[in-house]
């Protein structure tokens, strides 16, 4: 089966010894494998607190940074050596949707500038016309009138609409790939409904790919069919949504997901007590990135736990599932659910 | 009980070169001491204008233009500016949005909260004010080493734990948070949480919780008030508001929220919400309604407490008088 992106053992570690800085370094991502079919589009959380190395994903994913070791392969092919046509391909062909529905609009162009740009660099249309034709298109796609954003300036859209222009931008270009990270996390809870259904919409009609980077793990259940949670740059829970977020094995996850308000009076937060204090977990050794905070902490934990399969679409990196078989990092991608 | 706060009639303009906007049209509320109310709205529902206008806050070009805000006996709204600032802190407390960013990065953790204090009251020594700021981290659950600390050197959540303690250093009745954990993870978000509960437990103040995450409003608060358009919708119970909204706009908020059982099913809000400038006649929610009557259209209606208590501002609950 053709791979549309594959993680090779990518690892990313920002050096410190900056000029003021103590020195030492951070391992934004450790170790990570991933892959992601090109005949079956699925939408993947990823998700995390921050500082646990999901930005740091859509960057290397995006290659606007480069990995310290391992490989990103984009339908085979290293990223950071695409060159001419093949690089403009990937491109086009990998969008992204950022956080800050504010920030990436140019505030003295009226918003149709966002979506002139692509279609001038990549030669989408032939003429004006054309070109309109295509911008009525996409913006109809997400749900928006045409007739009452063109032309109009950012500040006169309300952020639900910008968030969805961008989403209007990356279709546009017929993309295989959508990083969408934290996509809904500015816009008001009213209008997220409408933003996560657009980017449903785009997976099951248009075939395409999303990895939905996020914090908030009430969306990515009602929106994912699969999750990676991560702390501190590695895995510790993957597996198929449902099973994850209903029957979380792990102890980051179990207490990730203890934490979650849900908008529900008979559901009350948690009792798991939270451990530490976040000036505490300063260092880490090379073991478990949980061990400081894990109230099941054990000696063996000291060193790296490898995954364990907890059941049939779920694996899980910590010594308590021990009994579970054993998988290498570089199959995690099969046991989730597309 | 008396009440520790009352609202009343509370009105804000702010003039534009457009035209006059009602950013908060006749708010009126009631808070005990130790209640937890949460005020919930879009974004421009004025939310931020009613915590500013209470707190007295409210710049140019926007005006209060009437009502009262008593704290404790006080009407707020009838003191002098140099009384206003004595009783910012000491009795209404403010931590406003992004507050853990508005440290002074040049000056320490422990520095910032005794200058707060030494605004209010000059005659408290320099000893006292630190054993006042060592019991106010120690309400937020943080450190004394935190006190010859610099921001740079705190977490997210611990700078607005930070921030909470400064806001409470001289035990305020009120303590308004506008969205204090909106750029926080969940488990530091509840570690927030858990905070502002407890101390509110020490200190006895009502809190007014501002925000649109309906998830943490369900697991905080005792009472939420719904705006839009700078008008109170409906103020119920959390347990009535969750489980049985009056206001179709309350109604269509509730069931726009993702839960474990829906799961897949996005039902936004159809429409946007109008602008302050150019409001729908009658009730400014009616082209969004599902119910919408003909009344509707040309009537404003009353915020009215219903015969079970609950304040509901909508025809539908129209008694007949």
């Amino acid at each position: 089966m053709p791979k549309l992106l594959e993680f090779k053992n990518v690892t990313k570690i920002y050096s410190g010894g900056g000029f003021l800085s103590k020195g030492g370094s951070t391992t934004a991502l450790s170790n990570l494998s991933l892959t992601l079919n090109e005949d079956e589009p699925t939408i993947m959380t990823v998700a995390g607190e921050s500082g646990s190395g999901k930005t740091t994903l859509a960057m290397l994913l995006l290659g606007f940074i480069s990995p310290t070791s391992g490989q990103i392969l984009y339908r085979g092919q290293d990223i950071s050596a695409l060159k001419g046509e093949d690089r403009i391909t990937f491109r086009r062909e990998v969008q992204a949707v950022f956080q800050d529905p504010f920030a990436v609009f140019n505030p003295f162009y009226p918003v149709d500038h966002l979506l002139t740009v692509p279609i001038k660099r990549f030669k989408l249309a032939k003429s004006k016309n054309e070109a309109r034709d295509r911008m009525v298109e996409a913006l109809t796609a997400v749900g928006l009138h045409p007739q009452d954003i063109l032309g109009r300036f950012p500040h006169q859209l309300s952020g639900g609409q910008r968030q969805r222009i961008n989403v209007a931008r990356a279709l546009l270009l017929q993309p295989k790939l959508l990083v969408a990270d934290e996509p809904v996390s500015m816009v008001d809870a009213s209008l997220r409904a409408n933003i996560l259904e657009t980017l449903r919409t785009l997976q099951t009609n248009y075939g395409v790919s999303i990895i939905y980077i996020t914090h908030d793990l009430t969306t990515a259940y009602h929106i994912a069919r699969s999750i990676i949670v991560l702390y501190r740059g590695a895995v510790m829970e993957a597996g198929d949504v449902d099973t994850v977020i209903k029957a979380p094995q792990h102890p980051y996850t179990r207490l990730l997901i203890d934490s979650i308000p849900w908008p529900d009076i008979n559901r009350r937060w948690g009792e798991t007590e939270i451990k530490a204090r976040e000036s505490d977990q300063s260092d880490v050794g090379p073991g478990c990135r949980f061990y400081a905070r894990c109230p099941f902490a054990m000696d063996k934990c000291k060193n790296p736990p490898p995954l364990f399969r907890a059941s049939e679409h779920q694996a899980v990196s910590c010594y308590l599932f021990e009994e579970h078989p054993q998988i290498v990092p570089e199959k995690l991608s099969d046991l989730l659910p597309v | 009980m008396e009440p520790v706060l009352r609202i009343i009639n509370l009105q804000v303009t702010y003039y534009t070169d457009a035209g006059r906007a009602r950013a908060l049209d006749g708010a009126s509320l009631e808070l005990m001491p130790g209640e937890k109310l949460g005020l919930v709205g879009e974004s421009g529902s004025g939310k931020s204008t009613m915590a500013l206008a209470m707190m007295r806050m409210i710049k140019p070009p926007g005006r209060i233009e009437g009502g009262q805000v008593i704290v404790g006996g006080t009407d707020l709204m009838t003191l002098s500016e140099e009384e206003m600032l004595k009783a910012r802190l000491s009795k209404i407390a403010y931590i406003p949005q992004g507050a853990m960013n508005s440290l002074n990065p040049v000056m320490r953790i422990g520095a910032q909260m005794t200058d707060a204090i030494y605004a209010h009251d000059k005659s408290i020594s320099k000893s006292e004010m630190t054993e006042m700021s060592m019991q106010a981290l120690e309400s937020v659950d943080l450190k004394h080493s935190v006190f010859k600390m610099y921001p740079h050197e705190l977490s997210g959540g611990m700078k607005q734990r930070v921030c909470i303690a400064i806001g409470i250093l001289l035990r305020p009745q009120v303590v308004i948070a506008d969205e204090p954990t909106s750029a926080l993870d969940v488990v530091t978000q509840r570690q927030v949480m858990e905070t502002i509960d407890r101390v509110q437990d020490q200190i006895g103040a009502a809190v007014i919780l501002i925000g649109h995450d309906m998830g943490l409003m369900a697991q905080f608060v005792d009472k939420v008030a719904v705006m839009y358009t700078g008008r109170l919708m409906e103020l119920s119970s959390v347990r009535e508001m969750f489980t049985d909204p009056r206001h179709p706009y309350a109604q269509a908020l509730i069931s726009s929220l993702p839960n474990l059982e829906n799961k897949g099913v996005f039902q936004g809000i159809p429409g946007l919400a109008p602008a302050l400038l150019r409001l729908p006649s009658g009730c400014t929610f009616h082209p969004r309604c599902t119910h919408v009557m003909e009344v509707c259209k040309t009537a404003r209606p009353e915020f009215v407490t219903l015969s079970d208590g609950r304040h509901v501002a909508c025809h539908l609950y129209a008694e007949p008088t």
